[in-house]
């Protein structure tokens, strides 16, 4: 077993570390200072055609982690109905390292059967996943609930969904986590080494180093890691860090009854990921897709991936999500280019008004 | 798993059963079918192929309809159909069908709203060849009594166990099936009138939808295919729901699905071990293995009570075996063939004791004493103020439970105290709270959905002054014998010579739950642990605790504690665990081979005729058949219980062997299931202007439970209650925990956009449901999850209402419960939770007294008869 180093060794200076910030990576754990006889890279893949919206992974998760109770906005130690389907949740979060997001979606279908007084936005997907307001009960609710529209799933609803009488219905669930990138922008600002890259290519915090400084949280493209009000710090998913060591799977993938999250060597994972996207398709599911598995995109790949039924936007999923440190170098070459220039402006300018 | 096409109906398998809904997952996975049939679309539509929101209580006529689909297109399975069922059975002459006389069946009494079953049965073949009465005489009166109102009241006929109800005498049978008298032909004419057109009608769905159903249910059925049918309590919660279950066993018979891998009826039960608690149960009519309890006026001595039994085909005839040896595991030495080995230490019952007429007694001051052991009435059972009242009246309550619960704490903080209608001080019942193990904290069984028991391991001990059932139970009966030991009352001798001799273990002296296990198992002679029911003697030499469970211990292994993996075993995995009865997974798997022994067909080969080894094989479970009766075989003259069924009678447990199309017996409300409304529904019963709802269903009248009736315009909406994944039950084990609270954190309602407006109701705002029992509020979900339903006369709403929620614990709220009247299915004494009609108008109840006067003015607008009652509500039953 490789030693595990408090700091990240991606900083530490490492002669092979080439301390690459975007594009793909053969061996994340290599390029973050592992001998190479490191364990292999593990992940998660979330498959959401199977997600039953149990959040037995939520519950398992935060029994595990000793995470507080909160709300759908975070707020800890405070419970209350979001209103938005079946998640009060809301969003991952500090106290919240996996969140099941639902989504409702439903549209006509053209049956010879007398239909029924249309609801008053009939023809609209709705995505119950927005806030209530105070809108009139007559100009209806549903308008209240705007939509995330998608021509393209419009046009095709899979045999996943369910045919409600005259009514198509759709009701998506899917479990969302941190996505433990290959090229992840919180480690890479994390200025202290609390964030470091395990032997398994996980992304973990140490609670004991972390200082509460924050340049994390805008650093993460999806919006994952969080600080926890009243204690400064930040939290996410460790991918059960401590139970990855004992040889154990993580709690949320261990308690999920379906499958629907799968944890493992992340090729084997991609693998299986591909067969299942192959048999989805081949039953006419056209919407199905891969998020998160193309190494080719603005992470390099995530190590937890997802196949979804939707675009990603309708799950709250940012649709190309790109590391934020990827211009880094560039900002720094602009950066000094600048600093040169003012340099030269106030010399040019402090030698300018000696002359005159 | 092994099913291609899984019908889920009456049940939210994904959100109520989340872990055996995997299995669904994985036959999906490999190309099955999935159906979902609710009223609502939750979140086992979510992945179901198809989703059909079909009007709540309107499944009978669904499942008739797809009856007569199957028998108007000739797409039943004829061989099995002809060979393992009733169907060629005649019916005697004076039998009437509901069809025949407007929705009432032939021997219906008016006075007592009970039938008279007589004219419900086979016409039996001259004489009684084939099958021996050892007593013809006192089976006759044991059948005359079985009539008696009484009797009726205590189920007794229900309670006939897992053989059915019994049968003397053959049937006349006409194996072309064209007799008119013929199960057959009584069956395609009763249910003629199911069309696809009626089915959309009362059902509210589009014919077209129902045509998928039947066309997957068909196509996926037959002698390489089989369909799966699951349940649960969306279908028993009705006053209909045996019948809707009765409905299923028609279908899947027709369709010989019984039986077979991949087919059957999947009941599936709510809790760890609910399954056990009916094996081994804890009700009031039954005792251990679906043996009757004796009743009062029927069953003085031990004679009177087997001689139902005696000479009855199948396996139930060797219930005296079963009784007797239940009598010695009970009394031990005690229990002798002098003294009808103590048959007369036994309770009797004379009437319904079940849990809502018992509640009904507490209110008149009838019942001293009540333990709740894992159960939060007041909460979980319907009409939660009649509970309430209930308890008020007690003179002692035991709660056993892990939380302080509202059961236990409905005198100081209980709904009624706010509104007046009950004063703490003048509560005198007297409450003992028991803190209960959790079952990581204690030994012993699970027995599931799938009858099969499952050791689990004490984990820790439990905290404080926690203790296990066993614990409790022991101690006590330890304490009371201690104080009688010197009586010599004869009325004190059964509690004194019980066999009480449990090793106890541990600190906390549990008694052991292995020894307790071993002896339901029993023991012969030898004082060895027993193989089987079938070592069960009826001579005092054997002794067992459950008969079904006999075989558990077998080779003094507790055999519900193998853990052997799946992948290191067949696929029938027979040595995980260990399901009653002989281990076996699937139940009658005779019928999975055709009548000469062979299987049906390669793709669903299961059990079979070895000719060679003169036995028979299967691919892993054991046979529900004797190993070496050829498929030949014809009982002899004289023959008695399971030797007096042919080599071709699969239905073992059944006196003729059959699965029964038609119940010539046994079923309180009918022979033949049949369409009736719910006790309060919107609608008009499209089949019979004559009887709208269950003219047998019981009900109990006082103030606090006055029933709707039909079409009240006061109350126009359909209600159904439910569970959620994030919480348990009445919400003891889920609400004072905050990772479930916070995932479910309010009470709250789901309706559909088009009530929304009707109503004014907005999303996360607040609602008040109003019935004639209660008025409650909560938050509002809008979702077009929740869809109108047009039928004849008019659009019918429907109103999602999860009944998790009381006002203790993390997450509080009012309970949906209360809103429910108690009305109940006569055959199982089951309220109907399932479907009732309330009203709904946005924003949040009166409070206190006012809410008293709120719903008074509600009952008078409804022209009901007054709700309210003096403090207390003492003796306010009205019949």
């Amino acid at each position: 077993m490789t030693t595990v180093s408090s700091a990240s060794p991606g900083l530490s200076g490492d002669g092979r570390s080439k301390n690459r910030l975007y594009g793909p990576l053969p061996d994340v754990q290599e390029e973050a200072g592992y001998d190479s006889d490191h364990p292999a890279r593990v992940g998660f893949f979330t498959d959401t055609s199977v997600c039953i919206g149990c959040k037995a992974c939520e519950v398992a998760c935060k029994e595990w982690n000793l995470l507080p109770m909160d709300d759908a906005h975070g707020t800890r130690d405070v419970i209350g109905l979001s209103g938005m389907s079946y998640d009060n949740t809301g969003q991952l979060g500090a106290n919240s390292w996996r969140h099941v997001a639902f989504i409702e979606q439903s549209r006509s279908v053209d049956l010879p059967m007398p239909s029924f007084p249309p609801a008053p936005d009939a023809t609209s997907r709705q995505d119950a996943g927005n806030a209530p307001d105070d809108t009139a009960p007559g100009d209806s609710v549903t308008s209240a609930m705007t939509s995330v529209l998608n021509a393209e799933s419009l046009s095709q609803f899979d045999p996943q969904t369910g045919h409600s009488g005259d009514r198509e219905i759709r009701w998506l669930m899917s479990s969302d986590v941190c996505k433990h990138c290959t090229h992840a922008g919180c480690l890479d600002v994390c200025p202290t080494g609390a964030l470091f890259r395990t032997e398994f290519g996980t992304v973990v915090v140490q609670q004991d180093i972390c200082n509460g400084c924050g340049y994390c949280v805008p650093a993460c493209p999806y919006g994952v890691i969080d600080q926890r009000k009243g204690d400064g710090r930040v939290f996410k998913c460790t991918l059960c860090y401590d139970r990855t060591l004992d040889g154990l799977q993580p709690a949320c993938a261990t308690a999920c009854p379906t499958q629907s999250i799968q944890f493992g060597n992340l090729d084997e994972l991609q693998a299986r990921a591909d067969a299942r996207l192959a048999t989805l398709k081949s039953q006419g599911v056209q919407t199905a897709r891969l998020y998160g598995r193309d190494e080719d995109d603005g992470v390099g790949g995530a190590g937890a991936f997802f196949l979804l039924l939707d675009e990603p936007e309708v799950y709250g999923l940012p649709p190309d999500p790109v590391v934020t440190t990827r211009d880094l170098p560039a900002m720094w070459k602009s950066a000094g280019a600048a600093a040169a220039m003012i340099v030269g402006v106030a010399l040019s300018a402090v030698l300018g008004s000696r002359r005159s | 798993m092994n099913s291609d096409c899984i019908v889920i109906e009456g049940s939210n398998m994904a959100e109520c059963h989340p872990v055996a809904f995997q299995w669904v997952t994985e036959a999906k996975a490999r190309g099955a079918k999935v159906v979902h049939i609710d009223p609502r679309f939750t979140r086992t539509s979510a992945i179901a192929d198809l989703h059909v929101p079909l009007r709540a209580g309107s499944d009978i006529a669904f499942l008739g309809g797809l009856i007569n689909f199957v028998l108007a297109n000739d797409l039943y399975f004829r061989d099995y159909v002809v060979a393992y069922t009733n169907a060629a059975a005649l019916v005697q002459e004076r039998f009437r069908d509901a069809e025949d006389l407007d929705g009432l069946f032939s021997g219906f009494d008016p006075d007592t709203n009970t039938y008279d079953q007589a004219s419900w049965q086979y016409e039996r073949e001259e004489g009684r060849d084939g099958v021996s009465e050892d007593d013809p005489a006192r089976a006759d009166r044991q059948e005359e009594l079985s009539q008696e109102y009484s009797v009726k009241q205590a189920d007794q006929a229900q309670t006939s166990g897992s053989g059915g109800p019994p049968i003397h005498g053959k049937p006349k049978r006409d194996e072309t099936l064209q007799h008119p008298r013929s199960v057959f032909q009584i069956l395609k004419r009763h249910f003629a009138r199911y069309t696809p057109e009626k089915v959309a009608e009362v059902c509210g769905i589009e014919p077209e939808v129902f045509l998928k159903v039947a066309e997957w249910v068909t196509a996926n059925s037959g002698r390489d295919r089989t369909t799966a049918w699951v349940y649960s309590v969306g279908w028993t919660q009705h006053t209909v729901g045996a019948q809707y279950i009765r409905t299923a066993a028609i279908l899947q018979a027709l369709l010989g699905n019984m039986g077979r891998p991949g087919g059957g009826i999947l009941a599936l039960r709510g809790h760890a071990s609910i399954q056990g608690s009916t094996d081994i149960p804890t009700l009031f009519n039954l005792l251990p293995g679906y043996l009757a309890m004796p009743h009062a006026a029927q069953h003085e001595t031990l004679d009177d009570y087997v001689a139902d039994a005696a000479g009855v085909a199948g396996f139930w005839g060797n219930k005296r075996a079963y009784m007797v040896s239940l009598l010695k595991a009970w009394w031990g030495d005690a229990a002798t063939p002098e003294n009808d080995f103590a048959f007369d230490y036994m309770p009797r019952i004379n009437g319904d004791h079940s849990s809502y007429r018992s509640v009904a007694d507490m209110i008149q001051g009838k019942v001293g004493g009540y333990f709740l052991v894992g159960e939060n009435p007041t909460v979980g059972h319907a009409n939660g103020r009649m509970q309430r009242f209930g308890l008020a009246n007690l003179e002692w309550l035991v709660v056993r439970d892990l939380q302080m619960i509202e059961s236990a704490t409905f005198w100081k903080d209980g709904p009624e105290i706010e509104t007046g209608e009950m004063v703490t001080e003048q509560i005198a019942t007297e409450v003992f709270f028991m803190p209960a193990a959790s079952h990581a904290e204690k030994d012993g069984t699970f027995t599931q959905t799938q009858r099969l028991l499952q050791w689990r391991h004490k984990a820790v001990e439990p905290p404080a002054d926690a203790r296990s059932d066993l614990w409790f139970y022991y101690h006590l009966g330890r304490i009371l014998r201690d104080r009688l030991k010197d009586s010599t009352d004869p009325r004190d001798r059964p509690l004194l010579d019980l066999t009480w001799d449990y090793p106890l273990e541990g600190e906390t002296r549990d008694p052991s739950a292995a020894a307790v296990l071993r002896e339901i198992n029993g023991v012969g002679p030898d004082g060895r642990a027993l193989s089987g029911y079938l070592e069960l003697k009826d001579d005092g030499s054997t002794s067992s605790g459950c008969w079904i469970y006999s075989g558990v211990y077998a080779d003094e292994v507790n055999q519900a504690a193998r853990r052997k993996p799946g992948r290191e075993q067949g696929p029938v995995a027979a040595e995980w665990g260990w399901a009653w009865p002989y281990n076996r997974r699937i139940l009658y798997n005779r019928a999975s081979a055709d009548p000469d022994g062979k299987p049906w067909s390669d793709r669903k080969k299961y059990v079979w005729w070895d000719e060679q080894a003169g036995r028979w094989v299967s691919t892993g479970d054991n046979p529900d058949f004797e190993a070496t009766k050829p498929p030949s075989y014809e009982p002899p003259p004289g023959a008695k219980a399971q030797d007096a069924l042919s080599g071709r009678d699969p239905f073992v447990m059944q006196g003729d062997g059959k699965a029964w199309l038609f119940a010539p017996k046994g079923v309180t409300d009918g022979p033949l299931p049949t369409h009736y409304e719910p006790a309060e529904s919107p609608v008009k019963n499209a089949l019979y202007d004559g009887v709208q709802s269950n003219p047998t269903m019981e009900h109990i009248k006082g103030p606090w439970n006055r029933e709707h009736g039909s079409a009240s315009d006061v109350f126009p909406y359909v209600f159904t209650t439910y569970r959620l994944t994030e919480h348990h039950t009445a919400g003891g084990m889920s609400r004072t925990l905050p990772y479930l609270s916070e995932l479910q954190p309010e009470f709250f309602v789901e309706v559909s956009p088009q009530l929304a407006a009707e109503r004014g109701l907005v999303n996360a705002g607040w609602a008040t449901l109003v019935t004639a029992r209660a008025a409650i509020e909560a938050r509002v979900l809008v979702t077009e999850r929740m869809r109108p339903i047009r039928t004849a006369s008019g659009v019918v709403h429907q109103i999602g209402v999860p009944y998790h929620w009381g006002e203790r614990g993390i997450s509080t709220g009012d309970s949906a419960n209360d809103l429910l009247p108690v009305v109940m299915d006569p055959n199982t004494h089951i309220q109907e939770s399932k479907a009732a009609t309330c009203d709904i108008r946005p924003g949040r109840r009166p409070r206190g007294p006012g809410l008293v006067t709120f719903l008074e003015e509600y009952r008078q607008r409804a022209g009901l008869p007054t709700g309210l009652v003096p403090v207390g509500a003492r003796g306010t039953v009205e019949g």
